[in-house]
């Protein structure tokens, strides 16, 4: 959920509205805040899966440290989407191992 | 091909990588400055809370601010930062490789100041991989850079400062905190930090951990328990709770793979650290480390180490004098030593044994323990100096010895001293007049200070309280007064609501209550619509 009203900081900056798709499927985010945080906005939780166990991962430094968030990223693997500025129509798909499935 | 060369290179944009570049720029050296991120000012845009000490370190101005300062001073003094730019690595006579645009790049620098600050530990448990598991750090990266509610309800594992500070941030940003959770028999931070979280009612578990993360794909609950003197959960101590977040504050590492790859010298800090001297400087003749890369501390210290550093090398260089650096880096490291000084100092760290404050008055337990002063605990001590007199005067609930002093001089009536040693709890003079400005409830950064009125008539008294929540209660609302526990004890009405360019989004509401709550009502909230 975005933070409507902050009783510090007001109102957030944002950048234009733009869409972009997770999967195929068409999400809307603020250009240039990081794609982690306009997924997070979007209540989308799972960034990748591992590649052994299929385990589950989502943000967890969102500083670009970890590479917990990695997803793919216009085709191209292991993008931090949590350092990585959202851009109109990029494709997103979530990361199994080190690729993602066919859409 | 021509490698360009600078006099210093600073790695890393934050607290104390700024400072250091500001000083030696000001100094008259050739300063660039580079970070990875695409923008700079590291943690400090994240810190919405007014920060602690004196005037000299930004005391009552939030940490964002600071970082704005940093920014434009850094601009005045001519420091050119270098953004989007990873330093992969430092190898001899001072050569850096720098990713930038996905190429590499080399420079050349006389001087070095590596300040790259720190990361989050992570702790493994049953489901710590889970999404919804994120750092404390990254909560805050979420909330107050992006405007994104990092969950709907947390669990917060960790007391000290950044699990408190952090908690109470996700309270501003509309998130409900479940708990606090730490295995320490001891909330870990500032009692006045965990006071004002436990006055909105969110409940301290110390001497408990986190067991279990449960969820399929996400987190959907958190289970704690209790933990023995071996910090082994205890079975059957088991708590479950309703969250969709579970968030770590255990603790920060340095990131000081750069300084170990020059050659520094290394110790075991909290994590490995480059090993300095008083000046910042490290094993390796003009490379300097300065803020949590050289150990963990905190921004306020970060930025006088990197001062610190920032003088060294212009010293090395040439731009400083014997005589200008000995004094300037003097003045400094009296200005550091203040930090390090009190309760939570350095040298104190871990002790569980401290019972009374350097004044001799027995600590609050209750605090240390729950996160919250029992009833007719605050009377012994001397911000309570004025409690019960008539007219409006502060209570001051500042009990433990930190370094801290904008309550001083907040009162220009002299209802508020210090004194010289910055640690020194703060008292209420009774024979000062307050005229109930509320200056001194807007500046305490631990939102500590409270005006009382018991003599305002009809059996009433007025409780004036530092509120930085949204929606702000308007005057007339109507609803229940909770006390330090976040227990409802009374009724309570707004009678007013004060907000000021100077306060800083600090709004002074005044609540009224039946008199005999005047000591126990300290937070207000509002009747469900």
């Amino acid at each position: 959920m975005r933070i409507e009203h902050h009783p510090i900081l007001g109102e957030f900056p944002k950048g234009r509205k733009v869409q972009f798709t997770l999967d195929g499927k068409t999400m809307e985010g603020y250009e240039g805040e990081p794609i982690a945080a306009a997924l997070r906005a979007a209540g989308v939780m799972t960034h990748r899966h591992t590649s052994r166990l299929d385990k589950p991962r989502g943000i967890f430094c969102a500083i670009g440290r970890c590479t917990d968030c990695v997803m793919v990223v216009n085709g191209r693997p292991n993008v931090r989407t949590c350092v990585t500025p959202l851009e109109e129509g990029m494709r997103v798909q979530t990361q199994y191992g080190v690729k993602a499935k066919e859409d | 091909m021509k490698m360009k060369r600078y006099e210093l290179a600073v790695i890393g944009a934050g607290p104390a990588g700024l400072c250091a570049a500001i000083e030696a720029a000001n100094a008259g050296m050739q300063v660039v400055v580079f970070d990875e991120n695409a923008k700079p000012g590291g943690q400090l845009f994240k810190q919405i809370h007014k920060f602690f000490g004196s005037k000299e370190h930004g005391a009552k101005i939030r940490g964002f601010r600071i970082g704005q300062q940093l920014l434009a001073q850094a601009k005045e003094a001519g420091v050119e930062v270098m953004l989007d730019s990873v330093v992969m690595g430092i190898f001899d006579c001072n050569e850096l490789t720098v990713m930038h645009n996905d190429a590499t790049h080399h420079y050349k620098a006389d001087n070095i100041v590596i300040a790259t600050g720190a990361m989050e530990n992570a702790i493994p448990f049953d489901g710590w991989t889970l999404p919804g598991v994120i750092g404390a750090g990254a909560a805050q990266t979420l909330m107050n850079l992006h405007g994104v509610q990092p969950g709907s309800r947390v669990l917060m594992l960790g007391s000290g400062n950044v699990g408190l500070v952090v908690s109470f941030q996700l309270l501003q940003a509309g998130v409900q905190v479940a708990a606090v959770v730490d295995a320490a028999p001891r909330v870990g931070g500032y009692g006045v930090h965990a006071a004002k979280l436990a006055r909105t009612g969110v409940p301290f578990y110390l001497s408990h951990t986190v067991v279990k993360a449960e969820g399929e794909d996400h987190v959907t609950a958190a289970v704690i328990a209790q933990v023995n003197e071996k910090f082994e959960p205890i079975p059957g101590t088991e708590k479950r709770f309703e969250v969709d977040t579970i968030c770590l504050a255990v603790g920060l590492s340095p990131m000081s793979q750069l300084a170990a790859m020059a050659g520094c010298e290394m110790a075991e800090k909290g994590g490995r650290a480059p090993v300095v001297d008083q000046y910042g400087q490290t094993s390796v003749p003009g490379i300097f480390a300065a803020g949590d890369v050289a150990g963990i501390e905190e921004a306020s210290s970060a930025m006088i180490t990197g001062r610190i550093t920032g003088a060294s090398a212009a010293h090395r260089s040439g731009y400083l004098d014997d005589e200008a650096f000995a004094a300037r880096t003097q003045e400094l490291r009296a200005s550091l030593g203040q930090l390090h000084e009190g309760m939570f100092s350095p040298a104190n760290k871990g002790r569980n044994d401290l019972t009374v404050t350097d004044e001799g008055i027995m600590l609050s337990q209750s605090l240390l323990h729950k996160g919250y002063m029992e009833d007719g605990e605050i009377e012994r001590f001397p911000g309570a100096g004025a409690v019960h007199t008539v007219g409006i005067h502060p209570v001051i609930e500042c009990s433990q010895n930190i370094p801290c002093n904008p309550c001083q001089d907040a009162c220009r009536f002299g209802c508020i001293q210090v004194g010289d040693h910055i640690t020194n709890l703060p008292s209420v003079n009774q024979a000062a007049k307050c005229v109930g400005c509320g200056v001194c409830v807007a500046n305490c950064s631990g939102q500590a200070i409270f005006l009382v009125d018991e003599s305002i008539g009809d059996g009433a008294a007025s409780v004036t309280l530092p509120y930085e929540f949204w929606p702000l209660p308007a005057v007339g609302d109507q609803g229940t007064a909770l006390n330090r526990a976040g227990k409802p004890v009374c009724k309570a009405e707004v009678v007013n609501v004060r907000q000021a360019a100077a306060m800083d989004g600090t709004a002074l509401l005044t609540m009224k209550v039946p008199k005999e709550y005047a000591m126990t009502a300290r937070f207000f909230k509002k009747e469900e619509a």
